[in-house]
C-alpha cells in the first residue's frame, strides 16, 4: 500500500510536467485552438516518440507495461496545460477497448502515433446510462448494417476508427445485447458534423445510415459489449478525475500568485483575510482531488468491477463537485479579470466545468458508487 | 503507486485485529459504540492492556518503548483500533507532552516522567488556552516569576480537557513580559497537587463536564521543571503542535461512526421504509462517505511522503480541518436519523449501568448530546481558522 509514485512514474510525470513547462506555452495553444484540427500532429508525434501512448498498456498489448496509474500521470500533468490533443478519447478510451477488444494490430498503430481512435459511446436520449444504446446492428450477409445517431463523439472527426456501441440484441437499456463495433473513417453511411466544445476540444454528431461491415469489424463478443465498454468508460473517469486535478491545481497556483500580485486599497489582495481563508479552501480541495484521482487510477485496474466501479464514481462525484466550488471560487478571487478570455484561468475554469459532464456528472456518480454500497473497507 | 497491503502487512493488520478482539474489554466497548461517557478508569485499563502488548504508545520511538512501527503501521494500527470501537488513548501525555520531553526535556525529566507516561501511571492534562488567549494562544498571560530555585505562578488556564484525573498539566507561562509576545512564554511542567492549584469544571452544553477552568495562585514550581530554554516555550509548543500528524483526522473512529450512521438509518422508518432508502437520506450519507474517502485518500498520500523521509509540513492543519469536520458532519446524520427521539434528555443514560428501559430506540439517548459536544472539534486545538491561517501563511505564502 503506497500513494506515492515510483521511480518510473516519478519520471514519467517529470518528463510530461517539463514538456507542458516549457514546449507548451498558453499562447501556441491559443494558436492550436484555432487551428483547423484544434491541435498538433507533430506535438502527436512527439508524444508516440517519447512513449506517452504506450505508456498505459501492458507489455503483451505492445505498450510500456503501465496502466491507467500511468494515463492518470500523463493526463494529469496535461491538465495544468490545458493540452489540447486528444490522450483521452484516442488513448484511453480507443486504446483501452482496442486492447480490451484484442485488435493488438491496431493498438500498435496507435502507440506509434499511426493511428487515432475515439469511441462514439453518447446517445442522444441516454444521458448518463451507458446501457441505453438504440443504434441498432442487424445481421446481414454475415456481417452487420448499423443505424443510428451518436452524440457529442469525443475525436471522431480526426479518428481513423470509430468505436460504436450498437444494439444487435435486447431492449433499449438492457446491458446484454450490446456489440462494439469498429468503424473505418469513411465508410458509407458514416456521417460527421463535426465542432469545437465550449472547453477547447473538438467532437462531432455521428449518423449511421446502414453502414455495412463485416464480421472482423466486431469489437470482443457479439452481444457482450457491455461490460468491455464500462470498464473502458470507468478508466477514462479515473484519468479525466487527474485531469481535473491537474487542472484544480493550478488554479489554486495562479489564484494564489494573482492575490499576492494584484493590489487594491493600496495593499495586495492576498492581505485580506476573507481571501486567504478562500484561497486555502481551494486549496485543500485540490489536494484532496489528486488524492482522489490517484485512488482511482489505482482501482481502476481491480480485478472486481463493483470496487474499481466504486471507486471510480466516488472519485468522479467528489471531484465533480469539488472542482465546481474551485472554478467558480477562482473566478471570483480574480474579479472581472477573471471573467475575460485573456486570462488563461478562464479557459482552465471552462474545461473543469465540463468536467463534470464528462462520464456522467456528480450526482448520477454519486448515485452509482451509493448504489455499489457505498465506502466499503477494502480487504 | 498500489492499494494492497503487503502480506507482512496483512498478517500485521491481523495481528492488531486479533488482539483487539481477545483484549478489548466488552463494557469499554459496549460504552463505545453507545457513545456513553467513559470513566478515567475505563481509559487506564485500556492504555494498560496496550501497555502489556508494547503498542500504547505508537509515535514513540523504540528507545522509550515504542513499537518501532513504519509511518503505514502506524497508520493501519489507528485505522484498526478506530474501526473497533476502542477508545482514544488520552493524548495529553502520550502523545502531546512526551514527545517534548523526549526532545527538550532534561535526562531527569525524562527518567521521572516517560516512564511513568508509558504506564498510565501519571495523567497529564494540557495548560495552554487562558480566558484571553484562545485563537491568540500568545497573548496568554499566566505569569511565573523565579524566586530562588522556583517559579511562582499565577494566572487561569481554561478548557483544560479531563484537568481533574491530572496528576500533572503541562503549562504555557509567561517569563518575560517584557519581550515580545511569543518570546516571553517558557514551557513548564506542575504537579496538579502542588498548592494554589484548584480545579473547577466548566458543563457543556451536552451536559458533559471535560473540560474545565484551572487556577494557579502562587503555585510554586521547581526549576527544574521548566522544560528547554526559559523564555524558549513557544518554540516548544510549535513542535508539539507538528508532531502529531496524520491520526489528528482519527478516521478510524469516523469509519466506525459511519458504519453506526448506515445501522441506525437502517433501522429507522421514514415513508413506510427504511430511512437509509430515502433518496435524499441516501445521497446526504453518500456525501458524507465520499469526505471520508477524500480525506483516507490524502492520509495515505502524506503517510507514503512520510516513509519515503519527507519531514513534517502543514498537512497537519488540513488534516485538522477534514478531520474536524467529518466527525461534524456524521455526528449530524446521527442526530438527524432518530427524529424525534433526539428529545428525551436523561444524563443518567449517557453514564454505564444505567438500568431503566431506554425511551425510544436503545441507541437514541446520546446522539444529540453527542451532537453538541462534536461542535468542539472545530474549536479546539487551533480552531479550523487557525488552521487556515497557518496554511496561508505556510503553504499559500500570504
Amino acid at each position: 500500500m503506497n500513494l506515492a509514485f515510483t521511480d518510473e512514474q516519478k519520471l514519467l510525470a517529470d518528463s510530461v510536467a517539463r514538456f507542458v513547462a516549457k514546449d507548451y506555452p498558453f499562447e501556441s495553444r491559443r494558436k492550436l485552438l484555432a487551428s483547423e484540427e484544434g491541435w498538433s500532429r507533430g506535438i502527436w508525434r512527439n508524444f508516440a516518440d517519447l512513449g506517452w501512448l504506450a505508456a498505459p498498456f501492458a507489455e503483451d498489448h505492445g505498450g510500456l507495461g503501465g496502466g491507467p496509474v500511468e494515463a492518470a500521470i500523463v493526463m494529469e500533468a496535461f491538465g495544468k496545460g490545458l493540452v489540447l490533443e486528444p490522450y483521452l478519447p484516442s488513448v484511453v478510451l480507443g486504446g483501452s477497448l482496442l486492447a480490451s477488444g484484442g485488435r493488438r494490430d491496431l493498438l500498435k498503430a496507435l502507440v506509434e502515433g499511426a493511428l487515432h481512435a475515439a469511441l462514439a459511446w453518447v446517445e442522444p436520449k441516454a444521458r448518463f446510462d451507458l446501457a441505453h444504446v438504440e443504434t441498432r446492428a442487424a445481421r446481414k450477409d454475415g456481417g452487420f448494417v448499423l443505424s443510428g445517431r451518436k452524440g457529442v463523439a469525443f475525436n471522431a472527426a480526426a479518428a481513423d476508427w470509430i468505436i460504436v456501441p450498437a444494439r444487435t440484441t435486447g431492449g433499449a437499456k438492457e446491458k446484454q445485447g450490446i456489440t462494439l463495433f469498429l468503424v473505418p473513417k469513411g465508410a458509407k453511411g458514416l456521417g460527421l458534423r463535426p465542432y469545437r466544445t465550449v472547453d477547447g476540444l473538438r467532437a462531432a454528431e455521428v449518423t449511421l445510415e446502414n453502414v455495412a461491415l463485416g464480421p472482423e469489424s466486431v469489437l470482443g463478443e457479439v452481444d457482450r459489449g457491455h461490460p468491455l465498454l464500462e470498464a473502458a468508460i470507468d478508466r477514462g473517469i479515473a484519468v479525466v478525475c487527474a485531469e481535473a486535478a491537474g487542472i484544480m491545481a493550478h488554479i489554486v497556483a495562479a489564484t494564489r500568485e494573482y492575490l499576492k500580485t494584484r493590489k487594491q486599497f493600496g495593499v495586495p489582495l492576498a492581505s485580506f483575510q476573507v481571501l486567504q481563508h478562500r484561497a486555502v479552501d481551494i486549496y485543500v480541495l485540490s489536494e484532496q482531488a489528486t488524492s482522489m484521482a490517484y485512488r482511482a487510477a489505482v482501482l481502476a485496474d481491480a480485478r472486481e468491477p463493483a470496487e474499481r466501479a466504486r471507486a471510480v464514481s466516488a472519485a468522479k462525484a467528489w471531484i465533480g463537485k469539488a472542482g465546481r466550488k474551485v472554478g467558480q471560487e477562482a473566478i471570483q478571487m480574480h474579479g472581472g479579470m477573471g471573467m475575460t478570455d485573456e486570462l488563461p484561468v478562464s479557459h482552465y475554469f471552462k474545461r473543469l466545468t465540463m468536467i463534470d459532464t464528462l462520464f456522467g456528472d456528480h450526482r448520477f456518480h454519486r448515485r452509482r458508487f451509493a448504489a455499489l454500497g457505498g465506502h466499503v473497507e477494502r480487504d | 503507486m498500489n492499494l494492497d497491503l503487503s502480506p507482512e502487512l496483512r498478517a500485521f493488520r491481523e495481528e492488531v485485529r486479533a488482539f483487539i478482539r481477545a483484549e478489548l474489554p466488552a463494557d469499554i466497548k459496549d460504552k463505545v459504540r453507545k457513545g456513553l461517557h467513559l470513566g478515567k478508569d475505563d481509559y487506564a485499563r485500556w492504555q494498560k492492556i496496550l501497555y502489556q502488548r508494547g503498542w500504547v504508545a505508537p509515535n514513540w520511538p523504540k528507545e522509550h518503548g515504542g513499537p518501532g512501527w513504519s509511518p503505514l503501521e502506524r497508520y493501519i494500527f489507528d485505522d484498526e483500533v478506530g474501526k473497533s470501537g476502542a477508545p482514544r488513548v488520552v493524548p495529553f501525555g502520550l502523545v502531546m507532552v512526551a514527545p517534548v520531553i523526549m526532545k527538550f526535556g532534561t535526562e531527569a525529566q525524562k527518567r521521572e516522567h516517560l516512564p511513568k507516561i508509558l504506564k498510565s501511571e501519571a495523567w497529564w492534562c494540557q495548560g495552554y488556552s487562558e480566558p484571553g488567549a484562545g485563537s491568540d494562544l500568545a497573548g496568554l498571560k499566566t505569569r511565573a516569576v523565579k524566586e530562588g530555585d522556583h517559579y511562582v505562578v499565577n494566572g487561569q488556564k481554561t478548557w483544560t480537557t479531563m484537568a481533574q484525573w491530572a496528576d500533572w498539566i503541562f503549562c504555557l507561562v509567561r517569563t518575560d513580559p517584557a519581550a515580545k509576545k511569543q518570546e516571553g512564554i517558557s514551557f513548564i511542567l506542575i504537579d496538579m497537587k502542588t498548592p494554589g492549584v484548584t480545579v473547577k469544571p466548566i458543563i457543556t452544553m451536552d451536559g458533559g463536564a471535560e473540560v474545565n477552568e484551572v487556577f494557579l495562585d502562587n503555585v510554586r514550581v521547581p526549576v527544574s521543571n521548566l522544560v528547554g530554554p526559559e523564555n524558549q516555550g513557544w518554540t516548544v509548543a510549535k513542535y508539539l503542535l507538528g508532531h502529531e500528524r496524520t491520526n489528528i483526522a482519527d478516521i478510524g473512529r469516523a469509519k466506525h461512526q459511519l458504519a453506526r450512521v448506515k445501522e441506525i438509518a437502517a433501522a429507522e422508518r421514514a415513508d413506510g421504509g427504511a430511512l437509509f432508502d430515502d433518496p435524499e437520506f441516501r445521497e446526504r450519507i453518500a456525501d458524507v462517505e465520499l469526505d471520508l474517502i477524500a480525506l483516507d485518500a490524502t492520509i495515505l498520500r502524506i503517510v507514503a511522503a512520510e516513509s519515503g523521509g519527507k519531514p513534517p509540513g502543514a498537512e497537519a492543519s488540513l488534516l485538522k480541518i477534514k478531520g474536524s469536520e467529518l466527525q461534524q458532519a456524521l455526528t449530524e446524520l446521527l442526530v438527524e436519523s432518530i427524529g424525534y427521539y433526539g428529545f428525551p434528555y436523561h444524563p443518567e443514560a449517557m453514564e454505564h449501568g444505567w438500568n431503566e428501559p431506554p425511551i425510544g430506540p436503545d441507541y437514541a439517548a446520546t446522539l444529540a448530546p453527542a451532537y453538541f459536544n462534536t461542535r468542539k472539534t472545530t474549536i479546539y486545538g487551533g480552531s479550523n481558522e487557525v488552521q487556515r491561517g497557518i496554511l496561508a501563511k505556510f503553504v499559500m505564502g500570504f
